[in-house]
């Protein structure tokens, strides 16, 4: 506990001294070095709760009637405090050699500190309104860091579209601690599972919870903001955000599951349906965009699908009395939890290194980039498969950990939980493929062939600062494909703490194959590098020839001419046109000699769309219409809440809530 | 402490029904002072810091300072010394009456410890804000506002002391705010409405209105 405090005081006074030191190598010396050394600190006790099991809180004195500020770590806080603080001290490493020489980046920079300590507050908070607290708090600084450039129009817009969806966010959040509150009169975690157990109640808190928390997890429909705010942000900032923040809505589930009493089955239900929604729909809207950060943003509504999928199908598990398939789901989640922190972390930080070198972030005029860049081009790689769930890589093992539960709750489940694992297995095995598709695109066009377009500035790497974060997280990657088992002492304490009774070692589950997944991975690695190395000995002897590789019949191919993005993403968008419906902009050529024309095509979010769009249209309209009738007298404001408080306390005395 | 209560209580009526902004000021001037009293009267309070500082600072708050500065400005100013209210004075004195009873019906069912007070100051404090928004609401000069707003503040200052005992710093910060409050509106409304248009009208804020 001491430490934690320790730490947080070192975010506190690193934001502090980065906002009053006015020259710009100080200012970032305190607020990286701060972020870095409060990090590395807070991790000590985190890994001392999840080994020793030793938990502890701490609560401050009663500052008002029925309210106490109460702190804590228990074992599921400490699994979310492992990949925030070690993602937070490597995209300090990162930050150090990206903002080298970005001045105007510099403006927000205290916020970085303060919101790594908000995220850290919100995983140690014990009580509902602290807990609130620190939310808002969070909320609030990431707004500022998205915004950071914020003398460009697009920035604004997806900084206020972020600010908006967030504090919608927090009402149902407000809706639901303040609910427990006036069910079991204490906003302490601890006390909210004296909640009676009637089954409407718990249902309504938990939608609450679920548009609350979804909201700022990017659960489809409400994820509306991430690929906004995402672009927006310094790309820095969006590994942090898309790596660990996002997390704190998954966090917040799972913490909601812990005190709620048991769910009824429709929530468990409409909680698979909208993850497989998110999978799908992610992934598919992934593959059409042509930014490469908005792309990754999409990717991270996907994996957060994959996630609610496997804490639906645990909770499934748990409902329907099968302890297997509970411990696959969760551990699945939990795991997936950790692998997306890792490689997402590295997609965002390989995107932040191609934007710095090219400042283009159109995918379709880049190409080449392997060459130039080799490091950041493997580590993309790398990431690339992690995140499809290909062996030997990490996040296969976690996807198979939920697909082990997923057929297990088709062989065992009765009929109605029953179609939707098979609805969630279809799911994310389509999605499995969408996403190899996406990134064959990505790494396709971004990284090989050639130059789309003519550059002035030499392509760099950049500082070693920034790659060594980079390659900690492809190896890790790497290790934990490798070595499953690594993982199981972080995952195994946490699942008590979610409701789990049965221990992992008295079921007969596959864990115990989490290490012939090692030997058998090796085998296959060596196998690939002995084929390698007898193909290079087959070659040994011959001559070899330098030629372009494929032109077509045309006798000066320009880079221009290479297969695009776009191009390799139509057949998709063309089958599922009821789902995209692109836009297309594109004047047909005229008549013997046509004029210079332009095709331009434009996905929209059918969210975006077909709900929040109308929606808010809606909304202005009657909201004008209310401004029309303003009178504007002091009085009569004041009269409309005096009647207001009136009828509220009325309200309260007579009926409560 | 009854007694003082009913006084506080009655100072509240006393600015519903009096015409001339002086006499509202003074009302308001003695409701602080009475105020200040209650705090010290429970046994003990003496020789207990927090209630001492308490009531001083709030008599030199409440009593001194911002009836002063009201007294002040009110010469200032030079505006009409009459209340001009919107609902007659005859009418506001009745509303009071009503949400005397209204008060007084809610309080029973709020169950809140009073000790060392009696019982009596939670339907006083509930009649003194509903008192203090009424006034808000019915009058239109900014220094009426004021007044209004100071009144709507001891009726919370009088529900804040009943908790003394356990959160003596909670309550003192609220009387602090109170100052704060009182300064800022003063320097604001008062000072930038009388530039503005010449007068302390708040009705002149309508002006404000978006053009259409």
């Amino acid at each position: 506990m001491i430490l934690l405090a320790a730490s947080t005081v070192l975010f506190m006074s690193g934001a502090l001294g980065s906002i009053l030191f006015q020259r710009a190598a100080l200012k970032k010396i305190w607020a990286l070095g701060s972020v870095l050394a409060g990090s590395l600190l807070g991790l000590i006790p985190a890994f001392q709760v999840l080994r020793n099991k030793i938990t502890f809180a701490y609560s401050f004195k009663e500052t008002l009637p029925g309210l106490k500020f109460q702190f804590g770590c228990d074992e599921l806080s400490a699994f979310f405090l492992i990949p925030l603080l070690g993602l937070s001290a490597g995209i300090a490493l990162y930050a150090f050699g990206y903002l080298k020489k970005e001045k105007h980046l510099l403006g927000s920079l205290a916020c970085f500190p303060l919101l790594v300590a908000a995220m850290m507050g919100v995983l140690v908070a014990q009580d509902g309104f602290s807990f609130l607290i620190v939310w808002e708090i969070m909320s609030l600084t990431s707004f500022f860091l998205v915004t950071t450039e914020h003398g460009n129009r697009e920035v604004r817009f997806s900084g206020w579209i972020y600010l908006v969806t967030t504090h919608c966010a927090t009402l149902f959040l407000l809706v639901f601690f303040i609910l427990l509150f006036k069910k079991t009169g204490s906003f302490a975690f601890q006390d909210f599972t004296l909640l009676s157990s009637k089954s409407y109640l718990t249902g309504f808190l938990f939608l609450a919870a679920l548009i609350g928390f979804g909201t700022k997890a990017g659960i489809f429909p409400f994820h509306i903001w991430l690929p906004h705010a995402h672009p927006a942000a310094p790309s820095y900032i969006s590994a942090l955000m898309s790596g660990i923040m996002i997390k704190t809505g998954i966090y917040g589930i799972l913490r909601a599951v812990t005190f709620l009493p048991p769910l009824p089955l429709w929530c468990i239900e409409s909680l698979l349906v909208l993850g497989i929604l998110s999978t799908v729909l992610g992934v598919l809207y992934a593959l059409l965009q042509h930014d490469l950060k908005r792309l990754l943003a999409y990717h991270s509504i996907e994996n957060i699908g994959i996630i609610i999928i496997g804490i639906g199908l645990g909770l499934l598990g748990r409902h329907t009395h099968n302890a297997a398939i509970e411990f696959l789901g969760f551990a699945g989640a939990l795991f997936h939890i950790l692998n997306h922190t890792i490689f997402k972390g590295l997609l965002f930080l390989g995107a932040g290194n191609i934007i710095q070198a090219t400042h283009e972030r159109r995918i379709d005029q880049l190409g080449g980039l392997l060459k130039f860049m080799p490091l950041t081009g493997i580590t993309f790689i790398i990431a690339s498969l992690a995140i499809c769930g290909l062996p030997p890589f990490n996040g296969f093992i976690s996807e198979w950990l939920i697909y082990m539960g997923l057929f297990d709750g088709v062989k065992d489940l009765p009929r109605g939980p029953f179609s939707f694992c098979i609805a969630s297995l279809v799911g994310i095995a389509f999605a499995g493929g969408l996403a190899i598709a996406c990134f064959t695109k990505v790494i396709g066009v971004v990284f090989l062939g050639l130059p789309r377009t003519k550059r002035e500035l030499p392509l760099q790497e950049g500082s070693w600062l920034k790659r060594l974060p980079m390659i900690i997280l492809a190896i890790l990657c790497f290790v934990l494909g490798v070595m499953p088992q690594l993982v199981l002492p972080f995952i195994l304490p946490t699942l008590p703490v979610l409701g789990l009774k049965v221990p992992a070692s008295a079921l007969n589950l596959p864990i115990q194959s989490l290490q012939t997944f090692s030997v058998t991975f090796m085998i296959l690695i060596g196998i690939f590098i002995l084929i390698a190395l007898i193909y290079k000995a087959l070659l040994l002897n011959k001559t070899k020839r330098l030629a372009p590789t494929w032109d077509c019949g045309l006798r000066e191919p320009s880079a221009r001419m290479q297969y695009t993005a776009s191009s390799y993403a139509e057949p998709l968008s063309t089958f599922f046109y009821f789902l995209t419906g692109p836009t297309v902009h594109f004047q047909t050529l005229k008549g013997i000699f046509p004029k210079t024309t332009s095709f331009k095509t434009h996905v929209e979010d059918l969210a975006e769309r077909n709900l929040w769009t109308p929606f808010v249209q809606k909304t202005v309209e009657i909201m004008s219409w209310v401004r029309k009738q303003q009178q504007n007298q002091i009085q009569n404001y004041l009269a409309y809440i005096f009647v207001t408080l009136i009828l509220l306390l009325l309200w309260e005395v007579w009926v409560g809530i | 402490m009854e007694w003082v209560l009913i006084g506080i209580m009655l100072t509240a009526f006393v600015t519903l029904g009096s015409g001339r902004l002086s006499n509202c000021i003074r009302a308001v001037a003695l409701q602080g002072a009475l105020l200040s009293l209650l705090v010290l009267l429970p046994s003990h309070s003496f020789s207990d810091s927090h209630h001492v500082f308490l009531a001083t600072i709030s008599f030199l708050i409440k009593t001194i300072a911002i009836p002063a500065l009201l007294a002040w400005s009110l010469k200032q100013a030079k505006i009409k010394q009459e209340v001009d209210p919107t609902i007659s004075l005859h009418l506001s004195l009745l509303w009071g009456g009503i949400l005397l009873v209204g008060a007084f019906s809610g309080a029973k069912v709020v169950s809140l410890p009073t000790a060392p007070f009696p019982f009596l100051i939670i339907p006083v404090a509930i009649t003194i804000m509903f008192v203090g928004f009424f006034l808000l609401v019915s009058r239109t000069k900014a220094l009426t506002q004021v007044i209004g707003f100071l009144i709507l503040e001891n009726g919370i200052f009088l529900f804040g002391i009943t908790l003394i005992g356990e959160f003596p710093l909670t309550v003192e910060m609220g009387v602090l705010l109170d100052l704060l409050v009182g300064v800022f509106v003063m320097g604001i409304m008062i000072y930038h409405i009388n530039k503005t248009f010449d007068h302390i009208d708040t009705k002149a804020l309508t002006l404000l209105k978006d053009s259409e």
